[in-house]
């Protein structure tokens, strides 16, 4: 198989490099993309490095939020003065993915791109909807620890792997792209699609689409945020269950809530119905208990992960119970 | 299809010709004998391969090495000062951290990257103030050193080893 290798100028350059190949895909820290290569589930044909790109920087906006570059590391957006200061729950996923070496390689924009680690999409020599559309879902009746309880569909129930897309997600983060027509901005939340009928489609970007940086608006004063992840070991494992939740607390009601759930969906869940019963009422537990529970309302367990449902519950509850007390 | 590339590996400047899909282990391992990285896992799990690239630890089997032409490896083998170990090597023979020794170069460049990472002020998950200094507490340490695997179980030594490190 004829292979190419190519590094990009600049953004315009990546993407004119990358149009017109299917079998094409943009490199940037690798350590999803090489890892799916040598597993045999990806092999593009034409590969356009982005990771020397221009992308590398962090901005402090006008408005008071930030700009993210694409090709930023992990590891340094976690370490950002004005991340930890102003946006603790990002700081705090970026932390608890992957380990302190593969943060150093890895990106913004292929954070937000890394694909789920379902088992069997992970399996080559099991059917799955998502590596081979119409093959069938081998997780439905099968191994489903990890898998959604929101959102999934009968032909897929991965669940998207990020931590910091989850944080991004409560953030109301926009994501700048550049495609062959020209720029464009995704809405964090809207960039992920639910499985639907084409669990192959993970995101609604195009492949020769590339992400070029992140903003984040800026937080009014007085809101606080928090990371709560729960996994199998206590380090370096992807979430069961993750909440990224956004509070602002004046005189005791809600006056801004923003959540979004990890692990339970195929993408990054934010929680609307939740964040409707908190806006404006008291901030105190049994509030808590019935907005998430509003929430999760809509919850369809498969057989080997109801536990999420009380899970998602628990940790919901109480990141929401620590941030309203330290408003006070 | 081939690339030419340049690394400082270990203070020696090496140019190589390498397949593009060559990971930068192989590149290490194979193309210039550098068998300080091991091959563990190869698939970014256990962390045998870690070095630090232009001083920031990374594994290397992750990642393909035409994408890091004109970068400064470290191994482990790079790391003493002619005959005078690094501190952080001597820490883990004062200290037993190692029993067959083979995740051991990884460990080691890891650790040299806790010990930065935390003198910079940089948090980890564990950590309670994300704006305040860092004190590498056991629990900081078993945070940070969690991307690099032992099956001989030395765990308990390679944290007394990064303690002692840190001094």
């Amino acid at each position: 198989m004829p292979f190419d290798y190519r590094r990009a100028p600049d953004p315009e350059g990546a993407v004119a490099a990358a149009t017109g190949w299917p079998g094409v895909a943009f490199l940037a820290g690798g350590t999803n993309l090489v890892d799916h290569m040598k597993l045999g589930l990806a092999a593009p044909d034409v590969l356009v490095d982005i990771s020397r790109l221009p992308l590398d920087t962090v901005a402090e906006l006008p408005d008071g939020g930030l700009r993210i570059g694409a090709t930023v590391r992990n590891a340094d957006l976690a370490a950002h003065p004005v991340v930890r200061r102003d946006y603790p729950v990002l700081a705090r996923a970026l932390l608890s993915g992957a380990s302190g070496q593969i943060r150093n390689l890895a990106t913004t924009g292929g954070n937000l791109l890394q694909r789920t680690r379902c088992v069997y999409f992970q399996d080559l020599t099991t059917p799955c909807n998502k590596r081979e559309p119409g093959t069938g879902c081998s997780a439905i009746g099968g191994y489903t620890r990890h898998h959604a309880i929101l959102g999934a569909s009968a032909h897929c129930v991965a669940t998207h792997p990020s931590d910091m897309a989850v944080a991004m997600a409560a953030l109301d983060a926009q994501v700048a792209v550049l495609g062959p027509a020209g720029r464009r901005v995704v809405p964090l939340v809207e960039l992920h699609r639910l499985p639907g009928e084409e669990p192959h489609r993970d995101t609604v970007l195009s492949p020769s689409d590339l992400i070029t940086s992140v903003d984040l608006p800026p937080l009014p004063p007085g809101t606080r945020s928090q990371y709560r992840k729960v996994r199998d070991r206590a380090s370096f494992a992807f979430a069961l269950v993750s909440v990224a939740a956004v509070l602002r607390v004046e005189d005791g009601v809600v006056r801004d809530a923003r959540i979004a759930l990890g692990g339970v969906a195929h993408k990054p869940w934010r929680a609307r119905r939740a964040e409707d019963v908190l806006l404006g009422s008291p901030a105190d537990e049994e509030v808590f208990r019935r907005a998430i529970d509003a929430e999760l309302a809509g919850a369809a367990p498969l057989e080997g992960n109801g536990f999420k449902v009380p899970l998602t519950r628990n940790l919901a509850v109480s990141a929401l119970r620590e941030l309203s007390r330290e408003e006070r | 299809m081939d690339g030419e590339i340049e690394l400082r590996v270990d203070g020696r400047r090496r140019r190589l010709r390498v397949d593009t899909r060559t990971t930068l282990l192989d590149a290490l391992r194979d193309g210039i004998g550098a068998n300080a990285p091991k091959k563990g896992c190869d698939h970014g799990q256990c962390g045998a391969c870690t070095v630090l690239l232009d001083g920031r630890r990374a594994i290397t089997c992750l990642t393909f090495a035409v994408a890091h032409d004109g970068t400064e490896v470290t191994t482990a083998e790079g790391l003493a000062d002619g005959e005078r170990l690094h501190p952080v090597q001597e820490a883990f023979l004062e200290r037993d951290a190692l029993q067959c020794g083979f995740c051991t170069p990884g460990q080691v460049c890891s650790a040299i990257g806790v010990l930065d990472e935390a003198a910079a002020g940089h948090p980890s998950v564990v950590t309670e103030d994300l704006t305040g200094p860092v004190e590498l507490t056991d629990d900081e340490i078993r945070e940070r050193m969690s991307g690099n695997l032992c099956r001989c179980g030395a765990y308990v030594a390679i944290v007394d080893a990064v303690r002692d490190g840190a001094r």
